[in-house]
């Protein structure tokens, strides 16, 4: 899932220094389950803000919502009618959430209350791992499963790097070296060769904004909003 | 392919080596600032001393003068230069530039590698490039040499004719792997390796000893590395804070024995014992000495060691 962590709360209350009636609009999904933007946190953050500017004697009205999901024009659409009575939107969910928001009030200020920092996996509540840096250009069936453009600090396609320590990465040994992993798992596995031959330079399909439009389906002429 | 004579680049490094002889090669790192008669400075140690010196390309991640700038200066001194150029800090696009513009300029010899990781520098919000890999840079750089072309598959008018190096840690784990990764290297068409400071012999021994009966010394030249020790700190610094170093508490206790004020005089023996034993060796080419900071004893410790003079090779 996507996973974001919330913004320093004074840097929150630094962008909504000049606004008097904000909503704040959480996501219900992934930013929900890592605990960063759901309901729960939207209310905390709304109280925190609202208690905040009391004091500063300057008060502030927040409105709350958390929609299904920020990146889907259904769920965005419940807002319609909302929107038009405050004078910008705090957005908990993720940067396509966030986006996606401000293309659908694009009269209204929208300003993110967290940092999305990417795709990862649950290891335990609360705690969570990036696995997959979507360079649309998977390598996993020849590195034994493990990513090395998102594990490998220097995102070598043929590595290990000489600075792999003791099956740990140079950068920190609590982190893993993701190429002394691949060879233990391909060792394992019997399938060394997949490493053994020269992976050539990577054709970089991240540099652009990219679209995606599955097989049988076509862009509409018109969006339906 | 290679040009008439036989030779890749031409240049000094590559004729000691295919002459035969046992090659002997330096480090100079370039200053923390526009200082040219920094490198002067240091460059006048080696001349004639080395049979080619690499000038290191921001190492440890922190900035300092270009590489490829120190070694303009450093041929305007005399000496040869090993181009050092790392994958953290420019695009494939820069890498070529940089490449062909070295070349215009005189510069026969490069050193590819990953580079150490920006967190570790001056700079470490740095965005790290690493556009491509070490090994990938080597199959570029031959591709440019052999086939004039650039990596995209257009052509180069004049290629560069560069003798390429690479480097080689024997003692990072996995050490089973440490061998095959050499053989990629020779796959992508390296010339010659020099290795992570070696500390640890048997392992280094060993090391060689698989990439002889794998017969990759018989395709790359490799030349060993060897920094001396200058104090007890410097080798338990080593020990544990340099990822991929290998330093044997033996050695360590050999320093701690040589008492007060002789603990550097020790170090420079060890590494004159080393380079003895390399010149032994089968699959050495020969020795890369870093002696960090340290480029005025380098022209003691040839001597000692007994690598001067230095071959002259037309």
């Amino acid at each position: 899932m996507i996973v974001a962590k919330r913004k320093p709360f004074e840097d929150i209350k630094e962008m909504l220094q000049g606004y008097k009636k904000v909503l704040n609009v959480g996501c219900g999904t992934c930013v929900s389950v890592c605990l960063t933007g759901g309901e729960k946190e939207v209310t905390v953050l709304s109280t925190e803000l609202e208690m905040a500017r009391r004091l500063d004697g300057n008060p502030i009205e927040i409105g709350q919502v958390t929609v299904e999901r920020q990146c889907d024009r259904e769920y965005l659409a419940e807002l319609d009618d909302r929107v038009d009575a405050y004078d910008a939107l705090i957005s908990m969910a993720c940067g396509v959430g966030i986006q996606f928001l401000a293309e659908r009030f694009p009269d209204k200020p929208v300003f993110p209350a967290v940092d999305t920092s990417g795709l990862a996996v649950n290891q335990a509540v609360g705690w969570y791992e990036e696995r997959c840096r979507s360079c649309q250009s998977c390598v996993l069936a020849w590195t034994g499963g493990v990513c090395p453009v998102t594990m490998c600090a220097k995102g070598l396609y043929n590595g290990p790097c000489g600075g792999t320590n003791k099956g740990s990465c140079e950068i920190d040994s609590e982190q893993p070296c993701a190429w002394y992993m691949i060879y233990e798992r391909l060792a394992n596995q019997g399938r060394l060769d997949c490493i053994k031959k020269i992976h050539p330079p990577g054709e970089w399909k991240d540099q652009v904004p990219r679209t995606l439009i599955q097989p049988g389906y076509k862009k509409p002429e018109k969006i339906e909003t | 392919m290679s040009s008439e004579n036989g030779l890749k680049s031409g240049s000094n490094l590559e004729k000691i080596l295919k002459a035969g002889h046992f090659a002997f090669t330096g480090e100079l790192g370039p200053p923390r600032g526009a200082n040219a008669a920094d490198v002067r400075e240091k460059a006048s140690h080696l001349k004639g001393v080395v049979d080619s010196v690499n000038i290191t390309d921001n190492q440890t991640a922190v900035v300092r003068m270009s590489s490829w700038a120190a070694s303009l200066l450093v041929i305007q001194e005399g000496l040869e230069p090993n181009f050092q150029m790392v994958c953290r800090d420019r695009n494939r696009l820069a890498m070529q530039a940089d490449i062909l513009g070295a070349y215009a300029h005189g510069v026969r010899n490069m050193l590819c590698l990953s580079g150490d990781h920006q967190k570790f520098g001056d700079h470490p919000q740095a965005k790290g490039v690493f556009d491509i890999d070490s090994m990938q840079l080597i199959g570029m750089v031959k591709n440019m040499r052999d086939d004039a072309k650039f990596l995209s598959g257009g052509d180069i008018d004049e290629p560069p004719k560069i003798f390429i190096g690479a480097a080689a840690n024997p003692f990072a784990d996995p050490f089973e792997w440490r061998v095959h990764r050499l053989a990629k290297k020779v796959e992508s068409g390296v010339d010659f390796i020099q290795t992570q400071c070696i500390y640890n012999m048997d392992r280094f021994r060993e090391w060689v000893k698989q990439a002889n009966d794998m017969g990759l010394t018989e395709k790359v030249a490799i030349l060993a590395g060897v920094t001396p020790m200058k104090s007890v700190g410097m080798a338990r610094y080593m020990k544990n804070n340099v990822p991929g170093m290998d330093v044997p508490d033996d050695l360590i206790k050999r320093l701690q024995g040589a008492g007060k004020g002789k603990v550097a005089e020790e170090g420079i023996r060890i590494a004159c014992e080393q380079i003895e034993e390399f010149k032994e060796l089968k699959g050495v080419a020969g020795v890369h000495l870093m002696a960090i900071e340290w480029e005025h004893k380098v022209p003691e410790i040839a001597e000692r060691a007994g690598v001067l003079p230095r071959p002259i090779v037309d």
